[in-house]
């Protein structure tokens, strides 16, 4: 007998008893619908961090400058004038894991244009050329300043995507006078949007000017607030790291037993880990939901089980007009492999209908991957095999005599 | 009852010059039970020619059912030889058994035993599904063995919807239906009232003799066992009495001598 009509005969036995054959299934929809959820959600976690991850910059580090600490008073990190530009061409020069810095001065200040006025969250940043590239983010219109604009100290400015809204409501900014704490810069672009920082603040509302602009024509200081370093990879971060310090130390000519008068913050390092825990709880969802697919395993062995003694009279009568024991074997295997597998079909739609609510209503971000799709068939096919196969033998191994005589 | 008494000459028998369908040589069954060995058969010797209809008959305990089990290739002798088609199939494996039961034998039980929620046509089509045969020949097959045993018009039926006379009609129609050596019925009107049981013997009488199918029947009722045209009584596991029935009753005539009923009532079961 061949196995298309085994195939036949099992969905036959299945479809005659259609209540058992489908809370049979439901043990594994509940099982593969449950795993492919919470890998959805915990894989959409993980992707969530990786954006912000690539948010963060290209490898990126900062160097803020160290906190002030004369004669009793105390300042926050990047209070004390310690970093100065030369210590940004040095790092770039120096340290062989370094790809690009950037010196950062930090200002605020009010922004002025025709009879809108705008005060912005993230600040005035004065930055050099290579902004762009160590935060991987370009301008949307218009273009980023140049060399030549950071050499001459230009007054021309990038702005973020909600001052671009705020300020100039609906005009194209570009090419447009704006005054800056009262001093007029031409706006030469705008910036692509970039949302929210892991801390929930606008990364757009903001103003990108020369630093050298910000030095001389805003502040009048000489010293620089933090320095954006970008690393030649993110394992080169934690090299980059150590090259600083001490490139650092020898530049402000620090002795043995000195605190550091800066701090290095290697932003990649935070969100690894954070990927980690994120990680950890994919894997976390993942066994917890394996367990109910375990569960429905050894569901549909029970049911098979009962099935077998329930259908004792049927084997007897296959066994009489002349079934062999392999094709009740086949017939049993092959019955709980279709329970299991359309099982499981149904489970993966059952799962990516619970994640695409879940991402709906709980606004949780979800990533149904195919890997998980994938695995779950796999694991139906082997759920439907290993809990089948000890029924289908017990099956295949009863007595044609006394499975006719069983009342 | 007038019977002649045919006196079995208890000798080895040669299977290959005999031309019987069925021989039994010296077949002895011992059942373990426990410390307990159960002697269910002792040197029975028996053959059955193609085209008899024999009826086997013997009270419980007598060895009737495990004759018909050994005969049936359900069960092999302990001791002895058994040769179907001059076949020795006492020595077979279980899935040349089961192919021996496919093949050359169709069964009849008391208890019909059709597979539930499946309809008449598909419980005959089983055998041939379990000989690999094609979609086309099994629905043409299985309609035309319904059509022998008057189903005709009922072949989507399930089981709970058909009377019991039905039911083992069916069940009869699927023994046949792989053209077998010998149709073995177990009490096949056991479960029926006196005029479905002469209706049921009918089928048989007329596939024994338009058919030249053989036929060996157990029961317990010497009423349905003259039907047959032989009967071979067991007792305490040894053959007691074999002999011819002189005039065999016609399930025919007396079906037609009782009064006619609605075959809608059946129905009603």
């Amino acid at each position: 007998m061949n196995i298309l009509l085994t195939f036949k005969v099992a969905l036959r036995a299945l479809s005659r008893n259609k209540l058992r054959s489908s809370l049979t299934m439901l043990g594994i929809i509940i099982g593969v619908g449950a795993v492919i959820a919470n890998l959805a959600i915990g894989q959409g976690a993980s992707a969530q961090i990786q954006s912000q991850i690539a948010n963060l910059g290209n490898n990126m580090l900062y160097v803020m400058s160290g906190s002030m600490n004369t004669g009793g008073m105390r300042g926050g990190a990047g209070s004390s004038n310690t970093l100065i530009p030369e210590d940004a061409d040095a790092i770039e020069r120096e340290c062989p894991s370094v790809k690009m810095v950037s010196p950062g001065v930090r200002a605020n200040g009010q922004l002025v244009f025709g009879n809108q006025n705008w005060v912005a969250s993230s600040q005035i940043q004065g930055t050099n050329e290579k902004f762009p590239d160590i935060r991987l983010w370009p301008v949307s219109t218009g273009e980023f300043f140049t060399e030549g604009d950071v050499r001459t100290a230009a007054r021309v400015c990038v702005i973020g995507k909600t001052v671009a809204d705020n300020l100039f409501a609906g005009t194209d900014p570009v090419g447009l006078t704006m005054r800056i704490r009262n001093l007029p810069f031409r706006v030469i672009g705008v910036l692509t949007t970039k949302g929210q920082n892991q801390y929930g603040q606008d990364q757009d509302d903001t103003v990108i000017v020369p630093y050298t602009t910000a030095q001389k024509k805003m502040l009048s200081i000489t010293h620089i607030n933090q320095i954006m370093v970008s690393a030649i990879s993110p394992a080169a971060t934690f090299t980059a790291e150590k090259q600083i310090t001490e490139l650092l130390r020898q530049r402000h000519k620090m002795g043995p037993n000195q605190e550091n008068d800066f701090f290095v913050r290697n932003l990649t390092d935070v969100a690894e880990a954070a990927d980690q825990s994120s990680k950890i709880f994919i894997n976390l969802l993942a066994s917890i939901a394996s367990v109910s697919l375990l569960v429905g395993g050894i569901g549909i062995m029970n049911i098979m089980l009962v099935s077998v003694t329930e259908r004792t009279r049927e084997i007897g009568i296959r066994m009489a007009i002349g079934a062999r024991s392999k094709a009740i074997r086949r017939q049993f295997l092959i019955e709980s492999v279709t329970l299991s597998v359309v099982g499981g079909v149904i489970g993966i739609a059952v799962g990516v209908a619970a994640s695409i609510i879940i991402s709906k209503w709980l606004t949780w971000p979800t990533l149904i991957s195919p890997v998980s799709i994938f695995a779950s068939v796999i694991f139906s096919v082997l759920v439907g095999v290993g809990f089948g196969y000890y029924p289908a033998r017990k099956a295949a191994g009863l007595d044609p005599i006394d499975a006719l005589r069983y009342e | 009852m007038e019977t002649q008494v045919i006196t079995e000459p208890n000798i080895a028998i040669d299977p290959l010059v005999s031309p019987a369908l069925i021989t039994l040589d010296h077949v002895h069954k011992i059942y373990q039970m426990g410390d307990v060995e159960i002697h269910a058969l002792r040197a029975v010797s028996l053959h059955i020619d193609r085209g008899e209809f024999v009826a086997i008959m013997g009270a419980s305990g007598s060895g009737k059912s495990t004759t018909m089990n050994i005969l049936g290739c359900l069960d092999k002798p302990t001791r002895g030889h058994y040769f179907l088609d001059g076949q020795d199939v006492s020595t077979l494996s279980r899935d040349e058994l089961a192919d021996i039961r496919n093949r050359k034998i169709g069964f009849v039980f008391q208890g019909f035993n059709l597979l539930s929620r499946t309809s008449a046509l598909e419980n005959v089509e089983l055998p041939m599904l379990y000989l690999g045969i094609k979609t086309a020949e099994r629905l043409e097959r299985a309609t035309e063995a319904l059509g022998i045993v008057g189903l005709s018009e009922r072949i989507h039926n399930m089981p709970n919807q058909l009377s019991g006379g039905q039911q083992q009609r069916v069940a009869i129609a699927r023994s046949l239906v792989n053209d077998p050596s010998i149709i073995l019925a177990d009490e096949p009107t056991g479960n029926l009232d006196s005029r479905t049981s002469v209706e049921v013997m009918d089928v048989f009488q007329r596939l024994n003799e338009e058919r030249g199918i053989t036929i060996a029947l157990v029961t317990h009722e010497p009423d349905i066992a003259q039907y047959a045209r032989r009967v071979i009584v067991f007792k305490d596991g040894r053959i007691k009495n074999d002999y011819m029935v002189k005039q065999p009753r016609s399930a025919r005539e007396e079906l037609e001598s009782l009064p006619p009923i609605e075959d809608d009532e059946e129905d009603d079961e």
